[in-house]
């Protein structure tokens, strides 16, 4: 039983960690985008969609991270090239996003879809109370343990990751250094909506098998949280999205076991864990402002 | 003089409905809570309105206008009142928390029906309230859980602890304690209508704790998708779930709208609406049940049997005794609980394995 548990927590944390680490790249560049719930439903229709209609899960997948990195490219055209506001545009793509992935999906509400299966290595996944929870759940568990390792790395130990870090703490230094910061942030940008893309496929395909308008429910939202909740650092957006996995479905098993605390408390626990960290964390100012990308939101010209 | 009068306002009012029955055209607006892609409670709201305007003569009869995803406050007041501007006929307002609102505009337009489901407030004449009696379908279901079940406990899912819902608990436990007294039904509150990962995650918890058939009263599929990867039975939830679990769902409530908007439709179309107040069951054709699949036929034999006595009128699920969930009592044995009682019920009976969040 407790295997099921920690499956199941895994489950709830895979997409938040996911678009959180895809979101945390574009804010390390400097970029505020609060489109990543539009970006995750458009993955999580276009994944159903072509899952559905091809046989493949797998193109499904495919599809959806192309389609999250083609609707943040709408989002770094308005902010990057025509300097909009971020946090405005950011909101008009989730929007649009939860819009138009209902219009795209009507076809398909109701009707079952094909769900990407689990990993099966004979011997090693029969192991008794480990096996399956470390190498028997779907594929895209062990895509995002290594997307955030790998994003760790290239961010903290590669030469493009230290670019990209200058981009996103002061965008005129690295301009006048000759690097290419909208460029930079364009990639960037593109990233985090593959991510996202990815992570809808993930509720779409893996985590609830079918296409609902609006069937993200707020979880991009609560990966932007993760990314400061995480100050900024890979690690911490994986610490951050297993917590608020563990203590979503600890609440569940609360209630199913009948400990007399009310739902409701319950239910806001994992937001309330959520601030006493942020709490914790901002009470050191000066680490706080060590972690921040300083540019973060801010719009930038080059100078003509 | 007074008289001839009257006649000849008949007179034209006759020649006036000639001429609109040539043209014949009602317009029916519906505000919808959800999205209509919810597969739930605003789909089958739609699904009502479209089947209504087939069944009256499709669209050059009926105009059909719908607002979706309208937020229950002060939104709700400017999209209700833009339809009433607009030249619908009627308007239906299909969530709870549209009540006051509705009241609002239908003051203002008096020429215009309103009918406002799951409320009570009634302020002018031009407006009516409708609900059903899904609860009658949740007691059927009881009925089967506690025959099908090995464990002899079933897991709940559900939203809000509003008196429908409570209604509906109370309902399951008192129909699978007819079959089993010993019956016990563990409750886990997602404090959503909808959110299919979290529906799906309190599905997986109760199936950990040892549940083998799983209910819901929120709006997904997701639970029905688990059950069926566990490969335990659930029950499906406002509309028929069976592509979702072929050899899981045992039956679903299903709630149809159908009759009732095309009745309401009709009678303004036909110049003869008037305000009501209805709550229907079985037995007005509003709660459904979906075909029962996946069990023996001695257990669907008395799903069926519950269902006929509960459609002719012979069974309450709400007559007593029934013993409230600290052992007194509520319902004396033969009595039958008011329909206002049962309409702001807030507590549990005998036997839910769960505290009421109050």
């Amino acid at each position: 039983m407790l295997e099921q548990i920690l499956i199941t927590i895994a489950t709830a944390a895979t997409p938040l960690l996911i678009a959180a680490i895809g979101e945390l790249v574009v804010e390390r560049s400097g970029v505020l985008n609060l489109g990543v719930e539009g970006m995750m439903v458009m993955g999580a229709v276009t994944g159903f969609a072509v899952a559905l209609t091809t046989g493949s899960p797998w193109l499904g997948v495919f599809a959806a991270v192309i389609v999250g990195a083609l609707f943040s490219l709408l989002f770094g055209f308005l902010t990057l090239t025509l300097v909009t506001n971020q946090v405005a545009t950011g909101l008009a793509l989730t929007l649009l996003g939860l819009g138009l992935s209902g219009m795209i999906g009507e076809a398909f509400v109701g009707q079952p879809g094909i769900k990407l299966s689990a990993i099966y290595i004979p011997g090693l996944t029969d192991i008794p109370f480990v096996g399956r929870l470390f190498f028997g759940q779907d594929p895209l568990f062990y895509v995002s343990i290594l997307l955030t390792v790998g994003v760790a790395w290239f961010l903290f130990r590669t030469r493009a990751g230290l670019t990209l870090r200058s981009v996103g703490d002061n965008h005129g230094s690295a301009h006048a250094l000759g690097i290419n910061v909208i460029g930079i942030r364009y990639l960037a940008v593109m990233f985090g909506g593959a991510c996202a893309g990815l992570a809808g496929a993930f509720l779409s395909l893996v985590y609830t098998t079918q296409w609902i308008e609006n069937m993200s429910a707020g979880r991009g939202w609560i990966a932007l949280a993760l990314v400061v909740f995480a100050s900024w650092r890979p690690l911490r957006v994986l610490a951050g999205a297993y917590l608020f996995g563990a203590v979503s479905i600890g609440q569940l098993h609360a209630q199913a076991l009948g400990i007399g605390i009310p739902s409701q408390l319950l239910s806001a626990l994992p937001y309330l864990a959520t601030i006493v960290v942020l709490v914790l964390i901002s009470r050191n100012r000066r680490l706080t402002m060590i972690n921040t990308p300083a540019s973060l939101g801010r719009p930038f010209v080059p100078d003509r | 003089m007074k008289t001839r009068f009257l006649t000849l306002a008949a007179t034209a009012a006759a020649l006036a409905f000639g001429t609109m029955a040539a043209e014949a055209k009602v317009k029916a607006c519906f505000i919808y809570v959800g999205p209509i892609g919810d597969f739930g409670w605003s789909y089958q709201h739609h699904q009502g309105a479209l089947e209504a305007q087939k069944n009256l003569g499709g669209e050059e009869q009926v105009e059909l206008a719908y607002l979706e995803s309208v937020p229950e406050g002060a939104d709700a007041e400017r999209a209700i009142e833009r339809f009433a501007r607009s030249g619908c006929n009627i308007i239906f307002t299909t969530s709870f928390g549209y009540m006051d609102a509705t009241n609002a505009v239908a003051k203002k337009f008096p020429d215009v029906k309103f009918e406002h489901a799951t409320g009570y407030k009634r302020e002018s004449p031009n407006i009516s309230t409708y609900n059903s009696k899904f609860h009658e379908g949740r007691y059927v279901q009881g009925i089967i859980a506690a025959k099908m079940s090995k464990a002899g406990v079933a897991g709940y899912i559900a939203s809000f602890p509003i008196p429908e819902v409570v209604m509906g608990i109370n309902s399951f436990v008192l129909g699978a304690q007819s079959v089993n007294p010993d019956f016990k039904v563990k409750v886990v509150w997602a404090n959503t209508w909808f959110d299919p990962g979290k529906e799906a995650d309190a599905a997986k918890a109760l199936i950990d704790q040892g549940v083998d058939i799983i209910t819901q009263h929120t709006d997904s599929t997701a639970p029905m998708q688990v059950a069926h990867e566990r490969g335990i039975k659930a029950f499906g939830q406002a509309s028929d779930m069976i592509k979702f679990g072929p050899e899981t769902q045992l039956t679903s409530i299903v709630d149809d709208w159908g009759p009732y908007y095309t009745k309401r439709i009709k009678a303004v179309a036909d110049g003869n609406w008037e305000q009501i107040d209805i709550w229907g069951g079985m037995k007005d054709g509003h709660v459904v049940m979906a075909p029962y699949t996946n069990m023996p036929d001695d257990v669907k034999a008395a799903a069926e049997a519950a269902q006929a006595k509960i459609t002719s009128g012979e069974l309450n699920p709400f007559t007593g005794p029934i013993n409230k969930q600290d052992g007194s009592e509520w319902l004396k044995a033969g009595e039958v609980a008011e329909d206002g009682v049962l309409l702001g019920l807030n507590f549990y009976v005998a036997g839910v394995d769960d505290k009421l969040p109050q």
